[in-house]
């Protein structure tokens, strides 16, 4: 095994076509569990930290830019981001503990392709975008196309993620995530949720997004529930519909972390708390930006 | 803290100076298990089976032994074979557990082992030795043990104690019983009655260091082993009866250690050491990965426990009827021995039968874990103690007040217990802050209490007198619990010198006598002793010098502050200073020796409070806050006996909420890492508050009881009555998980 750090996306788009078995990485707090746990060693491995707009949170006047090898620490620690989108900034903020967010990064959690990758459900909802470099140029993504199933993606084996691009949240609106672990740290999500929505002037919900971690095979999105919410200000009635709705779109498995039945059950308690919480921090965010 | 009996003017016990190893820890010098080095050292690794139950056909290690940079291959034929030796059968059972020999029993059974100069060599050899397995059908709980037609794991195994023997083997060890009274007079008498079954899983100790052992063997057969280890007397015995040698030949040292909780009591990897060391002729050192220890070490029992009690309307216990099967593991040894003298102790009860089994089952043979067996059987027992307070509306901690044991009361095991401190732990609770705190929405609160035996057994200790009147304190006691501060107290309080004058240290097996185990909270408590005996001896002497000093009578001379004093002054003081300075002229160097066999245990007693919220539709329960109340006895080092009262009572919140072995139907282990097993980490928990009970123990010079382990006995049913008090629904399953407590309030819904 081989260790290589290239300094620019071009040199590690060639290192990576020239080497049949080569694997990017950025804070490795995947890559370095699975190989000491056993996985077959790749012949290259690629550090992605030295590239400088990999390490990166940047922002205009329409959008936010966060490298994809930027620790997670950056975005629960910038204060103008965690403002605007708490709800991401907090799902940043689950992974691990502060040692692991000194180094995960959310092209790590995406591309590992855990169905329980904390800081995918509050992407997929903020319809984050994932700028991929390959060696005939760079291609956009939204994240909901890159993971299609476990440990799976959609990108080839020359590809990676440079950046991911988050629009402004728009005025009247907010995020929010929530996950369910036995513990209170250091641990895997048993379910997640995470939830957007932006208000109508007359306080109803005129945008929602809703989706799921833990429960499939990837993150899912629930448009029975969206569809629920839209129109209405999420009155008891529509909370239960998006409770149900959520609990039907699941297709979670038993296993030692959560039973089907329970991760069903608690995917539509936390859907309907993220709901709640979203609709709260649009509320607080009314008319500003 | 709640003192029952005043200090009575010491000046060191009690007090809370800084701990002597902590300059070595937290600058990372000090040195455990794994961290030694020895020049031309090989590394070890140890093979292990894939099968829960599978009988052994053959074992190739030819390609392992034709590998570079391989040296030493072993299997269970390079060990004698003990039970063709006629050995005692635990010994038999401690050389099978270490390697097995003709059939493996539980997933991670050691079945070869490998030493290579480097770790990846060993690795990779341990990966080529080649065993072909009959693989047998197994059984992983006590329901699947005991069913008729179980899959034995011992052809041989006749269950004892049971009159007559039965003539059919079964995966029953054994049986225990104890009866008083009569039962059925005792139901009658009773005004409610609550009879209720109750499951636990295993869980393991948690320590955070893994199994590690360095062995070095010479061409005369004598080996030098360095181990994690509780007890390296202990170690010596097991290691010298499976290799078949003389405890002489071996010399152990214990490594400073990072935790053992009764799970390094036992021997894993030592003699798995000393054989590839003995045939490659340079040191090997085997450490184990956490896998491994989830795998192959540890845990303790699994349960199936049914209680039956009842009360009267006044709350007096009228008769109780425990019957449990406790998983042993793969050999005989569970601790439902110990669950069946400590399930009812806390209480005075005139009719009761309390039957207990020990069981094999295809899972790591248990080890010891603070207060073997107990934690389990007072899960049961004040879970439906809860229940009974409810049914007839009296307060949890009043109908425990009601029936407690006191001095006199004889203990449904068999004694009389002398003074004893349960009525002042339950005291202490009540007079807590916590008892009376308001609680909030979901919130409730629970009390159980606990008991426990604690150890005295054997122990020895050294006192130097170094030249310039400070001392070294010398036991053969691996500290894991803060022992040496307190031997360093005790020491202080008897010489009259600082605290910081005295170096404790933990030796060797060749450089102080005989101790056994650290373990049964018995380290203060007898190795306490055995360290103010030899103080005294010290003082002793001192005293005599300075008698033939001045010329004048032994009793002319007292021992008063450090310093010898003659009674009417008509000498000046000598301090300890002066002695030591002129000790080659008083009769040589100053030292003393004192070994024993302990002269009095103290039980300990622990009733705890605790507040939880459920949240209602995740079913994840918080601990909101928590009160344990626990007799020491009294406590030398009250930092460390908070500490210990803390420890217990966090393993055990662990053990209530999310601990738990989980195998897959091949009697797999599918949760061998901190990842999937769930202790708690430090944000799961909030303060543990300590209230220390002081009813001294009379057989101790200082009063101690021991503090090790009766901490662990309540939580389980502290939580389970307080999730009870906040939503109402009775958890007889541990772990109480978010999905088993989902499940319950579903349940209680429909
Ligand atoms: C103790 C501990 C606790 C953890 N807790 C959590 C948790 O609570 N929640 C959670 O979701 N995760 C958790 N994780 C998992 C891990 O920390 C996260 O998934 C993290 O975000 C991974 O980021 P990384 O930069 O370290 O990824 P890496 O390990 O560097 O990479 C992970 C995978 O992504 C690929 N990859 C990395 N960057 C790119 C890129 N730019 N383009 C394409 N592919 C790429 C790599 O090839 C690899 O397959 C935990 C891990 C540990 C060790």
């Amino acid at each position: 095994m081989k260790y290589v750090a290239p300094s620019s996306v071009e040199e590690a788009t060639s290192l990576l076509s020239a080497s049949p078995s080569a694997q990017v990485f950025a804070g490795a707090t995947d890559v370095v569990p699975q190989l000491r746990a056993g996985r077959p060693a790749p012949e290259l491995l690629v550090d992605l930290k030295k590239i400088e707009e990999l390490v990166s949170l940047k922002s205009d006047d329409n959008k936010w830019t966060v490298g994809a090898a930027t620790p997670t620490a950056y975005l629960t620690e910038d204060e103008a981001f965690s403002h605007e989108f708490p709800g991401l900034s907090e799902a940043a903020g689950l992974i691990g503990s502060d040692q692991i967010q000194n180094r995960s990064s959310l092209g790590g959690n995406l591309c590992n392709a855990s169905p329980a990758a904390d800081s995918v459900p509050a992407m997929v909802v903020n319809g984050v975008r994932a700028v991929v470099a390959g060696p005939s140029g760079t291609r956009v993504l939204d994240v909901s196309e890159v993971v299609t199933g476990p440990g799976q993606t959609s990108l080839d084996d020359d590809e990676f993620i440079v950046e991911f691009e988050i629009d402004n949240m728009p005025a009247r609106s907010g995020d929010a995530y929530l996950r369910m672990i036995p513990r209170t740290e250091m641990d895997i999500a048993v379910v997640g949720a995470g939830a957007r929505v932006t208000l109508a002037d007359d306080g109803s919900i005129e945008q929602a997004a809703l989706a799921l971690a833990a429960v499939a095979p990837t993150v899912i999105r629930i448009p029975d529930a969206e569809d629920a919410l839209v129109g209405t200000t999420a009155d008891d009635a529509t909370l239960d519909a998006v409770a149900a709705a959520a609990s039907e779109a699941c297709d979670p498995i038993d296993d030692k972390r959560g039973t089907v039945a329970y991760r069903k059950q608690v995917a539509g308690v936390l859907a309907k708390r993220a709901v709640l919480i979203a609709i709260e921090r649009a509320e607080q965010r009314n008319g500003t930006n | 803290m709640a003192v029952t009996e005043e200090n009575p003017g010491y000046k060191w016990v009690g007090t809370r100076p800084i701990r002597p190893d902590g300059l070595e820890k937290v600058t990372g010098k000090a040195r455990f298990g794994a961290d030694l080095v020895l020049p031309g050292m090989l590394y070890g690794k140890v093979v292990r089976s894939p099968h829960a139950h599978a009988r052994i056909l053959s074992i190739d290690t030819s390609a392992a032994e034709s590998m570079e940079g391989v040296k030493a291959v072993i299997t269970g034929d390079d060990f004698p074979d003990l039970a063709a030796n006629g050995a005692h059968p635990s010994d038999v059972d401690v050389a099978n557990n270490t390697i097995a020999r003709d059939k493996v029993l539980y997933e991670g059974h050691v079945v070869a082992a490998v030493a290579a100069i480097t770790r990846e060599q060993a690795e990779a050899a341990a990966k080529a030795v080649e065993v072909t397995y009959e693989v047998l059908p197994h059984v992983l709980t006590v329901d699947e043990a005991m069913a008729d037609d179980a899959p034995l794991l011992h052809e041989g195994m006749i269950t004892k104690g049971v009159d007559p023997a039965p003539e059919e083997p079964s995966n029953i060890a054994s049986k225990i019983l104890h009866e008083r009274g009569d039962l059925e007079q005792g139901f009658g008498e009773a005004d409610a009655v609550v009879e209720r079954e109750f499951t636990t899983k295993p869980v393991h100790q948690g320590y955070i260091e893994p199994h590690a052992a360095v062995a070095d063997s010479n061409s005369d057969g004598r080996a030098n082993i360095w181990c994690s280890s509780q007890g390296h007397f202990q170690m010596r015995a097991y290691t010298a009866t499976v290799l078949g040698v003389s405890p002489g030949t071996l010399k152990v040292t214990a490594a400073e250690i990072g935790g053992g909780f009764g799970g390094k009591t036992v021997i894993y990897l030592e003699p798995l050491a000393v054989r590839p060391s003995q045939r490659a002729g340079r040191p090997v050192k085997l450490v184990m990965d956490r896998d491994e220890v989830f795998r192959a070490t540890g845990p303790t029992s699994g349960t199936r426990i049914k209680v039956k009690m009842g009360v009267s309307k006044d709350g007096k216990i009228t008769a109780a009827e425990v019957w449990m099967a406790y998983e042993a593991g793969a050999f005989a040894g569970s601790p439902v021995g110990a669950a069946g003298m400590t399930a009812i102790a806390c209480y005075d009860i005139p009719n009761f039968v309390v039957e207990g089994y020990d069981v094999v089952c295809n899972k790591p043979r248990v080890a010891a874990y603070r207060a073997p067996g107990a934690p389990m059987a007072a899960f049961a027992v004040e879970s439906v103690l809860d229940e009974l307070a409810r049914n007839i509306e009296m307060y949890a901690i009043d109908i425990r007040l009601a029936n407690a044991a006191v001095e006199g009361t004889q203990a449904a095991y068999g004694p009389k217990f002398p003074r004893i401190g349960f009525v002042e732990t339950l005291e202490a609770i009540k007079d807590h802050p916590n008892y009376t705190t308001e609680l909030g929405p979901n919130q409730g609160r629970g009390v159980a209490a606990g008991f426990w035996f604690n150890a005295g057994m054997m122990s020895s200790a050294t006192v130097h007198v170094n030249e310039n009147g400070t001392a070294t304190v010398v036991t053969g006691s691996p500290d894991i619990g803060g022992s040496r501060q307190s031997m360093a107290l005790m020491a202080a309080e008897e010489l009259g010198i600082p605290y910081e004058s005295i170096k404790p240290v933990v030796a060797d097996t060749e450089t102080v006598g005989f101790n056994d185990v650290t373990g049964g909270s018995r380290v203060t408590l007898a190795t306490g002793a055995a360290v103010v005996d030899a103080c005294r001896l010290i003082v002793e002497d001192l005293r005599a010098r300075a008698a033939k000093t001045w010329d004048v009578e032994l009793d002319q001379v007292e021992w008063v502050d450090g310093q010898a004093q003659h009674v009417e002054g008509a000498q000046p003081p000598l301090s300890l200073n002066d002695l030591a300075a002129k000790s080659g002229r008083t009769g040589g160097p100053i030292s003393a020796n004192a070994s024993l066999n302990s002269r009095g245990v103290g039980a300990g007693f622990s009733t705890q409070l605790c507040d939880v919220e459920v949240d209602p539709e995740t079913g994840v329960t918080r601990i909101v806050r928590y009160l344990t109340a626990q007799d020491a006895g009294r406590a030398i080092s009250p930092d460390y006996v908070e500490g210990q009262m803390q420890g217990g009572v966090v393993q055990g919140i662990g053990w209530a909420l999310n601990e738990e072995y989980i195998h897959d139907t091949e009697g797999v282990m599918e949760n061998p890492s901190f990842l999937d097993y769930r202790m708690p980490v430090a944000s799961d928990l909030p303060m543990i508050d300590c209230s220390i009970v002081e009813v001294p123990n009379p057989a101790h010079p200082y009063g101690v009881r021991g503090v090790g382990e009766v901490g662990i006995v309540p939580p389980m049913a502290a939580v389970g009555n307080a999730i009870h008090d906040a939503v109402n629904v009775r958890m007889t399953e541990l772990p109480m998980s978010p999905v088993k407590v989902l499940e319950a309030l579903n349940a209680h819904d429909e």
